[in-house]
């Protein structure tokens, strides 16, 4: 307590401009390891211990790559996976935590001090700087020789183009946004299951019941690339509802058949597959960001950040009986761009 | 044996210098001076982790293929056999199955990511949140604003790749949001997909920037961001001896060169472990991309789902239609307008601060948070925003595990962007104000004994203990800024100041971060304190004593 009342009493006398003072570098602490040579044995032989650790971390990843070699299945990667990545973790950890601990524990903590200096360059420096800047300047003679100095400027700023023009206009490739507008269905075009491709009969799909569809195409041009581009314009979900539940437009009348509707899966958002139908509602949720198409209603958006309802594919049957587009879409199909309505 | 060695080494050494002059780089380098707090690791760990993606980055490269072209599969992955898929696809299921290891480095390549992306936060909220961006570091500052932006590229252009149902639907709404660009948006989609989406061009070009652009630039700007922080040598949390003139701390040799090259293998050590046993991005589940299937509840890497949340709970009706033109404000606000304000609070704050507190100082001792309500309550006011994002980034999985409604989650979320900032930047600018005024209480009253004292006249009081000097120290030392002082609107001949307006609307900012503020304890105030006995160093507690 009389030490306590030193202290109190010391710095307040010593403070000036009423300002306390710093009262400097706190003591140092000695460790056990500092105080106890034994302690000081214990904490080598736990650095020991740990990076002994380590080599046998290394070794058993060495022995494990060799020796266990998955057969092939999902499980046994698994497993070698996970022996592997221990046996690694141990190699890495050994060396990392004896490192630390022997920073801890032995070497010396003694807290050493350095001395700032201004970032700012010494007055001196900062006039040589100066002097060199402008000598280079007169080196240069172009003080007054306007012409030099803006063709040099002018040719340093052009010539970029040289590289930026056939980049930037080779990787858009044609550039015909115009695409955009259409897609694989057309008059006639076969309504097909996706991803098998089989036809679909109007007399197959109950009510409630939900289709995902492609436009029929042939098996060699599924396998192709420019399939997966056109596929990302012409998916498009297959409803039935109640005819009695349907609300449709005098236009829209006859692009349905018997209560099946046909809408483009892709969301006029940002263009997720609008997956997500719930049978009671009649609502159709685009997983990516909740925007909510009510089917039974042209597919209205009634939540979330979608303005537009999907665009509507108008559908009838052939004499088979089999379900085929009257045309295609008559607006574009997803996200919403600039000229979309040019 | 002991003789040869050293001076082996010693000739080494001086065939070094003699080519390098390497000896003037270890007299400055070798005993440099860094301090120890355990939050200065938190940039470390972003560093490491970066080292991490590069070895395992390099290892992915020998066996992916980056390319859109059709293959069947046949191998292992029993679901997958026969499928028609890219390169790119098929070649991430042999380098994860077939190739021993692979599935090892994938995950620890994935889990580095994002713990990089997660280190890089934390790292600036310390910086933030103890104002270590103050002169002279403000460019520093900068260069890391810059890293993390290009550490959200290097994970957008990385998790793309493998070409999954996940990723392609990423891309997606990449597409989407392209496309929402006024004017020039369908060109802009085109250019980056190489014609109608997905094409066939958009992972080779990802490729080359994920492999090249960004982690070159991510290592000159980390190089430059390193190269600042030896030359200004590294800030100090403050205490006693810590002044704004020298750095306390440890030598770099060989203090530092055990810890931080320790501390590099256990951020490996920890991560390779992650990898070993935590399954991450199982892209054999989703299969390869097909623009028709999406599953539910699907998430992006964390970092991501800010912009993802951004995009959920804007409301459609923001889509306008102006002269036939279609500007899709519901994609733009959300997607571009959200991110570039986040984006410009971080890279102009230290400008702002500096201007509004009237200080051209250097600053190398850091600030207690609370020392500074404002930035504090500004940091976590942008925080709350950037965390109710995130949380409408899962706005479905919220509703499924918490059996609630969607639309709600959604609306609550929605006025949550806009009300949580305000109410989390008030509740922390009062912390802050009552822990200061709690530092003060401390500093003149001491210690809470517990014991009480009876005197002779029968009154009663509780003794204090007095704070011992390195703990006075810690809560009297910082400036209470106050609001500036600018000249008046008309000078002294009676000439109105062009710049008077302009003078007014910083000093009304500049109040509005200094009106309520808490002085640090004087040695006056405390000698009339102490003079009043409360305190066991006062006469009262001399007369006990005796």
């Amino acid at each position: 307590m009389s030490e306590l009342n030193k202290n109190a009493s010391n710095d307040i006398v010593a403070s000036h401009g009423d300002k306390f003072t710093d009262p400097g570098i706190p003591a140092h602490k000695e460790r056990m390891s500092d105080k106890d040579p034994a302690a000081a044995k214990r904490a080598e032989h736990q650095s020991a211990f740990l990076f002994t650790l380590s080599i046998i971390g290394t070794i058993t990843a060495v022995v494990v790559y060799f020796a266990i070699r998955p057969e092939g299945t999902v499980t046994s990667v698994r497993n070698a996976n996970l022996a592997l990545g221990i046996a690694i973790a141990f190699a890495l950890l050994g060396i990392g935590l004896g490192a630390i601990h022997w920073a801890k524990a032995l070497m010396s903590d003694h807290e050493v001090i350095d001395e700032r200096h201004p970032i700012v360059s010494s007055d001196e420096d900062r006039a040589g700087a100066i002097e060199a800047l402008e000598a280079g300047v007169k080196d240069a003679n172009i003080g007054r020789r306007t012409v030099l100095k803006g063709s040099a400027v002018t040719a340093l700023g052009l010539f970029p183009l040289t590289i930026a023009v056939p980049l930037v206009s080779s990787v858009g490739n044609d550039w015909d946004v115009s695409k955009f507008r259409h897609t694989l269905w057309e008059k006639g075009k076969r309504l097909t299951t996706d991803p098998a491709g089989r036809p679909v009969k109007a007399s197959e799909i109950t009510v409630g019941s939900v289709v995902h569809i492609i436009p029929e195409v042939s098996e060699e041009e599924r396998a192709s690339h420019a399939w997966i581009s056109e596929k990302a314009k012409a998916v498009v979900l297959l409803v039935r509802l109640d005819p009695k539940d349907l609300k449709e437009t005098e236009e829209r009348k006859s692009w349905s058949y018997d209560g099946i509707v046909a809408y483009s899966k892709i969301c006029t958002h940002v263009g997720c597959p609008v997956a997500l139908y719930e049978q009671q509602t009649h609502h159709l949720l685009c997983p990516c960001h909740q925007s909510t198409f009510d089917v039974a209603d042209g597919a209205k958006v009634v939540f979330g950040p979608a303005k537009r309802a999907l665009p509507q594919l108008p559908i009838t049957v052939d004499d088979e009986g089999y379900l085929i587009a009257q045309d295609d879409f008559n607006e574009p199909i997803g996200p919403s761009y600039w000229e979309r309505l040019k | 044996m002991t003789t040869t060695t050293p001076s082996k080494v010693a000739g080494a050494a001086d065939y070094l210098d003699q080519r390098t002059s390497i000896g003037t780089v270890v007299k400055n380098f070798a005993r440099k001076v860094f301090p120890d707090h355990w939050s200065f690791l938190l940039g470390e760990i972003a560093l490491y982790s970066f080292v991490v993606l590069l070895i395992s980055g390099f290892f992915l490269t020998m066996f992916f293929v980056p390319s859109m072209g059709l293959t069947t599969y046949h191998g292992p992955v029993a679901s997958m056999d026969g499928q028609l898929m890219s390169e790119a696809f098929a070649s991430t299921l042999r380098l994860s199955f077939e190739v021993r290891g692979g599935l090892l480095m994938r995950q620890v390549h994935h889990w580095a990511a994002l713990l990089f992306m997660a280190a890089i936060v934390t790292h600036m909220m310390r910086v933030f949140f103890t104002g270590a961006f103050r002169k002279p570091r403000e460019l520093n500052w900068l260069i890391g604003c810059l890293l993390m932006i290009l550490g959200l590229a290097g994970g957008f252009t990385g998790y793309s790749l493998p070409d999954d149902v996940l990723s392609g639907n990423g891309l997606r709404i990449t597409d989407g949001v392209v496309k929402a660009i006024p004017v020039i948006g369908s060109y802009m989609s085109y250019f980056v997909f190489g014609g109608e989406f997905p094409g066939e061009d958009i992972i080779p070009r990802l490729f080359s920037l994920h492999v090249m652009v960004v982690p070159a630039l991510i290592l000159s700007f980390v190089g430059l961001h390193l190269l600042f922080v030896v030359l200004h040598k590294h800030t100090q949390y403050p205490g006693g001896g810590r002044t704004n003139t020298n750095v306390v701390g440890f030598p770099l040799f060989p203090v530092y060169v055990a810890k931080a090259g320790g501390f590099f293998f256990v951020v490996f050590g920890v991560l390779v472990l992650m990898g070993g046993t935590m399954a991450i991005n199982n892209v054999w589940n989703y299969g390869p991309y097909d623009p028709s299937p999406v599953s539910a509840g699907a998430q992006p890497d964390w970092y991501m789902l800010f912009l993802e949340g951004s995009l959920r709970l804007m409301p459609g009706q923001a889509e306008i239609v102006i002269a036939g033109y279609t500007l899709s404000l519901n994609v733009l606000i959300p997607a571009m307008i959200i991110p570039g304000l986040l984006f410009t609070f971080l890279f102009v704050y230290p400008f702002v601060e500096a201007k509004v507190t009237g200080d051209k100082r250097e600053h190398h001792v850091l600030d207690r948070p609370r020392n500074v309500p404002v930035r504090t309550g500004l940091g976590v006011a942008f925080l709350t925003a950037f965390i109710v994002l995130a949380v409408a980034g899962s706005n479905d999985l919220v509703a499924t595990h918490f059996h609630m409604s969607l639309n709600a989650i959604t609306w609550i979320l929605r006025i949550l962007l806009f009300v949580g900032p305000v109410i989390a930047f008030w509740i922390t600018k009062r912390i802050c104000l009552s822990l200061q005024r709690k530092d003060r209480e401390l500093v003149l009253h001491g210690h809470e004994t517990g014991k009480i004292v009876r005197f002779a006249n029968g009154e009663y009081i509780e003794v204090h203990r007095p704070l011992n000097e390195q703990e006075r120290w810690l809560r009297v030392n910082y400036d209470a800024h106050r609001p500036l002082e600018i000249e008046p609107a008309e000078d002294s001949r009676g000439v109105r100041r062009k710049s008077y307006k302009q003078d007014r609307r910083w000093q009304k900012l500049s109040r509005f971060f200094y009106e309520d503020r808490v002085e640090p304890v004087r040695p006056s105030e405390l000698h009339e304190v102490q003079g009043h006995g409360e305190l066991e160093g006062g006469p009262v507690a001399a007369e006990l004593n005796s």
